[in-house]
């Protein structure tokens, strides 16, 4: 009795005494500094040492280890030709980058989409072995896939060779869960009503998917298109083990490969318009997103949480 | 009973027929399947025939020049190999067994560190961020956008002899020497995973943590808990999915990676299983002990994939 007496004194009364040390840790509606400088600690953890290395690809200097004075020399103003934009192989490596996001943008996203609208309505044992199939995808460490990617194109489908068409297989393989884990989100908050309706005033099946369903999930499917394409600039993976030619290296690829070996800023400026890039595509992808999807629910998160 | 039972459901086609009687609306059997075909079909033969492959290399031989010669029947499989392999990793010449050890320390290390660093700045986010709380989602969001790559490339730099961070450590007269971070440095490994695995840990804990509604921990309070206790006993309880699908997110692809000791170490010190699997498929003869890795690599992560893909499963019936 008397205890509890004396814990509820203590929760009414005010405390009158000054402030010492620890007055603010005991103050149960303080400021949460600590959390908030750690936040702010981990942001720019995150962030400055990537503006430090795109800062690099401007120094003027050899070295990529510290900026000496800011200059292009870099990105296409090397006197030996070893710049971004001079060196051949770096110029090529530059061109099967585009060319691989392309192409893998172009066959994952309307595979996946067909794939998610095809499991999403159709219910049954078959759907959900092969949308199981299709997270582990999503799951599985990237080296296994590279490597059974490697092994199957080397002992099965040997027609196909080690280059530019093995790594659009392998990516796509890779790729393919994103169209489908956004465009089924989208699928969930659509349902069933509109295609229905559509039907009830006379379309056909298929003319009600075309004319009714397809419309609504042209945000999601313009989002998958901007994060493929972006992942796959990122891709040094699969990309690897699936490589062919020297022709076949992609920039990633060159970075990789450089960042260890003989290091000039020129790898810094790679790796910078690889950032540009990606940046570019998730920008025109979210703006278009934001513009497609107006009136309806749109959300940052989107962009992050796949 | 079990007549009733079956009474009450009645077979598959009837149901079917019944459910679309009630919604008016007739789909052609095939109308729905057909969309999945190509998808189907491409995961069939580019991710299930793969991993098959795998498994008849792992189980085959080698032809007279050593290279893999898969066998296809699993009646003919030996388990030549694998017995090899299991024997470098616990038999009396353990010389794989290092790596091996190393990769679950590194692991279990960098994916705690992604879970206490993670969890604090997803709770401060989701309930203190304010008027901040849009510019430091984007703020958190852009790592992802940032390949790994340039992301350890940044760290290269920093890292390096004459880098900043041994600047640094020199005029504060932290050690009298730049340290050597970037050959066979177990620590810049550790931390480069951290590094490179966290934003996977931060979005997911956000958000779920976002999704807490505030009357329970105003209920907490009001009870007389402090904030100490509310989290303790509200909070972190409610976020132990979270937490598990957080650590699941992050230790998966820390288990497959190699790039990271690549980039930042390229020392056998730090090697991981997946430093051994990427040099075992790139040399001459070791296709089989490749394979049989990537096999004991699949069978590790079992469990902990399917955690993650039921969890996800239910995340979406939830919603």
């Amino acid at each position: 009795m008397t205890e509890t007496g004396t814990q509820a004194a203590e929760l009414t009364i005010p405390r009158a005494e000054p402030r010492r040390f620890g007055g603010w840790w005991r103050d149960p509606w303080r400021k949460p500094r600590i959390l908030a400088t750690l936040t702010w600690a981990y942001i720019a953890w995150s962030i400055l040492p990537v503006l430090i290395a795109i800062l690099i690809s401007f120094n003027a200097g050899r070295s990529n280890a510290q900026l000496q004075t800011l200059g292009l020399r870099w990105w296409f103003d090397d006197p030996d030709q070893q710049s971004l934009f001079q060196d051949p192989t770096l110029r090529r490596a530059i061109l099967q980058t585009y060319l691989l996001s392309f192409l893998t943008m172009i066959v994952a996203v309307p595979i996946g989409v067909a794939f998610a609208i095809g499991i999403d309505r159709w219910r049954g044992r078959l759907a959900t072995g092969t949308s199981f199939l299709m997270l582990l995808t999503f799951v599985m460490p990237e080296i296994i896939i590279g490597i059974s990617m490697l092994l199957v194109i080397q002992y099965v489908f040997s027609f196909v060779h080690l280059g530019t068409t093995a790594q659009v297989i392998g990516l796509v393989t890779y790729q393919i869960s994103y169209p489908v884990i956004i465009v089924r989100a989208r699928l969930l908050s659509i349902g069933k009503d509109y295609e229905e309706a559509g039907m009830d005033l006379g379309a056909t099946p298929r003319e009600s998917v075309r004319r009714v369903l397809l419309p609504m999930l042209y945000p999601a499917i313009f989002a998958s298109f901007a994060i493929v394409f972006a992942d796959t600039v990122d891709d040094f993976v699969t990309v690897s083990y699936l490589s062919g030619p020297a022709s076949s290296t992609p920039l990633s690829l060159s970075v990789y490969t450089a960042v260890r070996a003989s290091p000039t800023p020129a790898v810094n400026a790679a790796a910078t318009l690889m950032l540009v890039t990606t940046t570019i595509a998730i920008a025109i992808g979210y703006v278009v997103y934001r513009r497609l999807s107006r009136g309806q629910r749109a959300d940052v998160r989107a962009f992050g949480q796949v | 009973m079990a007549e009733a039972a079956a009474a009450k459901t009645p077979p598959r086609r009837l149901r079917r027929r019944r459910q679309e009687q009630e919604s008016g609306v007739l789909y052609p059997r095939w109308f729905w399947p057909s969309f999945a075909v190509p998808g189907i079909t491409w995961l069939l033969l580019l991710f299930l025939l793969p991993f098959y492959v795998i498994f008849a290399v792992a189980f085959g031989t080698v032809d007279l020049f050593r290279n893999p010669l898969p066998v296809w029947q699993p009646w003919f499989w030996t388990s030549q190999y694998l017995t090899d392999v299991l024997g470098k990793i616990f038999g009396t010449n353990a010389f794989l067994q290092p790596a091996f050890v190393r990769t679950l320390a590194y692991v279990f290390i960098a994916s705690l560190l992604c879970l206490v660093i993670g969890y604090a700045v997803a709770y401060y986010v989701a309930r203190f961020a304010g008027r901040w709380r849009t510019l430091i989602l984007v703020l958190l969001i852009s790592p992802f956008w940032i390949s790994y790559l340039m992301r350890m490339l940044a760290w290269v730099n920093l890292l390096d002899d004459e880098g900043y961070v041994n600047k640094l450590i020199t005029t504060l007269h932290l050690a009298p020497h730049p340290i050597n971070w970037l050959e066979g440095n177990p620590v810049t490994v550790v931390l480069g995973l951290v590094y490179g695995y966290i934003p996977y840990m931060v979005l997911p804990l956000f958000g779920f943590l976002d999704r807490i509604e505030v009357n329970l921990l105003e209920a907490g309070r009001d009870l007389g808990a402090g904030r100490v206790q509310t989290f303790l006993r509200i909070t972190l309880p409610l976020s132990k999915p979270a937490i598990l699908a957080g650590l699941v997110i992050v230790s998966l692809p820390m288990f497959g990676d190699y790039y990271t000791n690549d980039l930042l170490s390229q020392s056998p010190k730090t090697a991981m299983i997946g430093n051994l699997i990427n040099e075992s498929v790139g040399s001459y003869g070791q296709g089989p002990e490749g394979a049989v890795l990537v096999v004991i690599l699949m069978v590790l992560l079992l469990v902990p994939m399917i955690y993650y893909l039921r969890f996800t499963h239910h995340a979406q019936e939830r919603r």
